[in-house]
């Protein structure tokens, strides 16, 4: 975490500069089943929303639509809406419930 | 070699009786038992109640036996007498004695919880045993909640065990949850989630809520001390197509485990009132790359349906709640049973079987999964899975060439079949969208072949 968090403020000073973002997104659970990885790099043009990036992600995975109703949706290990921005490096993570024991 | 059938035979009855000897001493003396702890619980009771003249000066309630069971956690100094004594006082229901239940209701079991109940409808079965560690090779074919309870009554005979033997539903949720401080949520299903959340909300109890699938699990502790319930999270149930259980899409036994632990683990802390519970959080396990996530989660939404600012969710709409309608789930894991052909487009498995022997040419497909096929498959099966079975009709029609079945009758002979006889309706749909008007399934399946044509084959 420290090392991210150390990375993310040097890329803000940046961030302004650039026409795009570079993210990490996280696969947890039926997520990842349908992507087939358990995290990707994504590029999105800067100012982009966390919605933004879903699009993006259903448009190269269209399985995921059904999930978006029902996840946690989370940046760098904190919960965060449709609606925030998305930085540079930042780290997204898809998280729908389990229900199997 | 006849001789040895006849000892075969005869050892296999001798054994037979033998066991339901020992299962009916087994149930004397768990009733005994029973009788004789609800005995020494009460002289103990009354013992401490009558003679505080003790000649040991402890300022606390555990007695000789208690502390030198528990010294380890007595040794503990953020734990201490304190600790213990909370335990003790406090009761936990644990629902589902599988492979969450399992190690949880071990672990508090041995911890002291004071009253432990466990609830659980179903009986042990021989696939249950390569996760849900608290049940042995004994006691298949026998209620859950039955192997569970003398499983934890072994380990801790000072303890309260309590079996709820019931399917649990909104008709008796509210008065069973009642009963306990805490609830342990290591249900299997969608619905189920919903509906013990909703009840702690209703009811005031804290939820450790745990969920294991695949190589992943998920912790997190729900409506305590005015944090988010499952519902804040989760407003809208996910699609059924997103709710897999273990018993299709598989899970690593360890995996439950592991999240079982840390639920009695979270349990204990809240019992014990020590530590800071995970509360607005939600723990991640990635078995594969054995990574232990803690995200931050939201708050109690003020808009929660059930626990908001303006939810009015009383105990009556709880029980009129149908919660297998809201999630488009049911409530049991028994899997569902579709109906989507006509009877003429189906076949039972033993007409196949007349079929085949009589030497009829046929083009059987299988449409698992990949890896589903590789644990067992019908002779001369074709697997096709039906998430590729529309790109892959010219290998159908090639293998029906090949049998020397005429375009006449398209498709005639040729059958289709799945674990239990859902994917092979939904694969004979698309046969008949694309030409193969003839086509059937097999109905029930795998599991239907190995119950009516040939029991040595195997299930899973």
């Amino acid at each position: 975490m420290d090392v991210t968090e150390v990375k993310a403020e040097n890329a803000d000073s940046q961030s302004s500069k650039k026409e795009s973002v570079k993210i990490k997104v996280l696969f947890f659970a039926r997520a990842r089943d349908i992507v087939g990885l358990p995290s990707m790099p994504l590029e999105v043009s800067s100012g982009s929303t966390a919605s933004d990036c879903l699009n993006k992600l259903v448009a190269l995975f269209p399985g995921l639509e059904e999930l978006r109703g029902c996840m946690v949706l989370a940046v760098n290990e904190e919960y965060t809406t449709e609606s925030a921005i998305i930085k540079e490096e930042d780290e997204l993570a898809i998280i729908p419930p389990i229900s199997g024991g | 070699m006849e001789a040895n059938g006849g000892d075969v035979a005869r050892i296999r009855s001798e054994l037979k009786s033998l066991k339901a000897a020992k299962s009916d001493i087994e149930t004397r003396i768990s009733g005994l038992e029973a009788q004789l702890r609800d005995l020494t619980l009460l002289n103990a009771s009354t013992v401490s109640n009558g003679s505080v003249t003790g000649d040991s000066s402890c300022n606390h309630e555990l007695s000789p036996d208690m502390i030198y069971r528990y010294s380890r956690h007595l040794l503990l100094p953020s734990f201490g007498v304190q600790g213990q004594s909370n335990i003790l006082k406090s009761s936990i229901l644990v629902i589902g004695a599988g492979g969450l239940g399992s190690p949880a209701l071990l672990y508090l079991a041995a911890s002291g919880v004071g009253r432990l109940g466990v609830v659980d409808h179903d009986i042990v079965e021989l696939n249950n045993m390569h996760r849900q560690v608290i049940h042995t090779e004994s006691f298949i074919g026998q209620p859950k909640v039955k192997s569970a309870a003398t499983a934890c009554r072994s380990i801790n005979s000072m303890i309260k065990i309590v079996e709820h033997q019931v399917a649990l539903r909104t008709s008796n949720a509210l008065e069973i949850l009642n009963q306990y401080d805490i609830i342990v949520d290591a249900t299997d299903n969608a619905p189920s989630r919903y509906m013990i959340s909703d009840c702690c909300v209703v009811l005031g109890k804290p939820l450790v809520s745990g969920a294991a699938l695949g190589l992943e699990g998920q912790l997190t502790v729900y409506n305590y001390n005015g944090g988010p319930c499952y519902r804040c999270l989760f407003p809208t149930p996910p699609p059924t197509t997103a709710c897999q259980r273990c018993a299709d899409s598989g899970v690593l036994g360890i995996v439950p485990g592991i999240i079982g632990c840390l639920q009695a683990l979270e349990a204990i802390k809240i019992a014990s009132a020590i530590g800071e519970p995970l509360s607005g959080r939600m723990l991640l396990f990635d078995a594969l790359s054995a990574r232990i996530r803690t995200v931050k989660i939201r708050g109690r939404s003020l808009d929660c349906e059930v626990c908001g600012e303006n939810a009015a969710f009383t105990q009556k709409q709880f029980r009129d709640f149908d919660y297998e309608r809201f999630t488009q789930s049911r409530l049991s894991t028994a899997p569902s049973k579709l109906n989507l052909l006509p009877a003429e487009s189906r076949i039972s498995s033993r007409e196949l079987m007349e079929k085949i022997v009589k030497g009829e040419p046929y083009v059987l497909v299988d449409v698992r999964p990949e890896h589903h096929f590789r644990i067992v498959s019908l002779p001369n099966a074709v697997n096709i899975p039906l998430s590729s079975l529309e790109a892959r009709l010219p290998e159908i029609s090639c293998a029906l060439n090949k049998e020397g079945i005429t375009d006449s009758e398209k498709g005639a002979n040729l059958y289709v079949v799945c674990r239990r006889g859902n994917d092979s309706q939904r694969a004979v749909q698309i046969l008949h969208s694309k030409g193969f008007t003839s086509a059937r399934d097999i109905t029930g399946g795998l599991e239907a072949w190995a119950r009516d044509v040939d029991p040595k084959f195997p299930t899973y």
